[in-house]
């Protein structure tokens, strides 16, 4: 009996840690009556920055200035704004800066476009390396004259016998 | 052949390139005079927004309106609240400035309780010539007023010429605010 509680108790546990609720800041006194619309503006939410945390979106702070926008938000979208009108409307004050996306345009094409000209770039040098026809430095070399090959041959002949391949000197 | 020892030998200098691309970046992100918290401002050169705010009880002074930025004087908007202790760390620059013949100190009173606010100026000093209280926090957010204390320089028509986010160091005052006011005052 005590086994089995233990292992509700157990299975609740794993229940929180596993599927943890949606957690927003957003206070029961914000939330519109329409859940369509409601559902809209959490969607925005978390598309706008707080700008006194900064790395929160402001669904999720409990900023004070985060909950006075959450609730501009509802108020833009209950006046019938669509979600880039409102949008527009906070950017206008708060500059691109608001968004958490930073949107697509000439200052921002590094940022976007940065990662796939590296990889092209790391991709250009890889292909030119290992291109076919290619002279490898190994292929290149003179081969040994006769007069070095036996240079070789005389000096493994006589480091030969010292040393057995793991290089304990021989008994 | 001699050309591409050329364009080879070339090659060679690319990592060390990457290398100065990559320390530039460094020095720059680790620059002790970069404020990475710092948001840029999307309202230079933009009109003041529209609002209108009645005057805070007990100190006699007029509210603040939009039309009230635009007589041709070069203006201060101040927003400050009681509540705010980097406010009153700025507050001893501000009554300074309140002497500037060139400049109009004005103020918006942010999310503030009007006995509280009132009773800091009079301690403190009052050195606005109008102050406008924003109770709800609403034209702070038409302004892209982030937190207070933050100051905006007004020309003479009307416009945002700057925005000082967080209280205005006297060398910020010096090398930014002045030259600025001067400029436009002329």
């Amino acid at each position: 009996m005590r086994m089995k509680a233990f292992g509700l108790a157990l299975a609740l546990l794993a229940l929180i840690v596993i599927c943890p609720l949606p957690g927003g800041a957003v206070l029961p006194d914000e939330v519109l009556d329409d859940p369509l619309l409601e559902a809209r503006a959490r969607e925005l939410s978390r598309e706008i920055r707080c700008l006194v945390c900064q790395n929160e979106s402001i669904d999720s702070s409990n900023a004070e200035l985060a909950r006075d926008l959450r609730i501009l938000v509802r108020e833009r979208l209950t006046a019938g704004d669509s979600d880039q009108q409102v949008l527009d409307y906070l950017v206008a004050r708060y500059g691109d800066y608001v968004l958490l996306r930073p949107p697509v345009k000439p200052a921002t094409y590094l940022l976007w476009f940065g990662p796939a000209l590296l990889l092209l770039l790391g991709g250009a040098v890889v292909v030119l390396y290992f291109r076919p026809g290619r002279d490898l430095a190994v292929a290149t070399a003179a081969p040994l004259s006769d007069h070095e090959r036996g240079q070789l041959e005389a000096l493994l002949e006589e480091s030969e016998p010292q040393h057995t391949p793991d290089g304990e000197p021989p008994s | 052949m001699a050309e591409a020892m050329t364009s080879k030998r070339a090659l060679y200098l690319l990592p060390a390139l990457i290398f100065a691309v990559i320390a530039g970046y460094f020095v720059w992100g680790l620059n002790p005079a970069r404020d990475p918290s710092q948001v840029p401002s999307a309202l230079i050169e933009k009109p003041v927004p529209a609002f209108d705010l009645g005057p805070l009880e007990g100190t006699g002074k007029p509210g603040l309106k939009t039309a009230d930025l635009s007589d041709g004087q070069v203006t201060l908007v101040n927003f400050f609240a009681s509540w705010c202790l980097p406010c009153r760390a700025e507050h001893p620059l501000l009554m300074g400035l309140a002497e500037d013949q060139r400049v109009r100190l004005v103020a918006i009173n942010y999310k503030d309780e009007a006995a509280n606010a009132a009773q800091w100026l009079s301690s403190l000093g009052d050195p606005y010539a109008r102050i406008g209280v924003d109770r709800s926090g609403r034209t702070a957010i038409d302004w892209g007023v982030s937190g207070v204390p933050e100051t905006f320089v007004i020309d003479g028509e009307g416009r945002i010429r700057y925005q000082h986010i967080g209280p205005i160091h006297p060398s910020q005052l010096e090398d930014t605010i002045l030259p600025l006011i001067e400029s436009l005052a002329r």
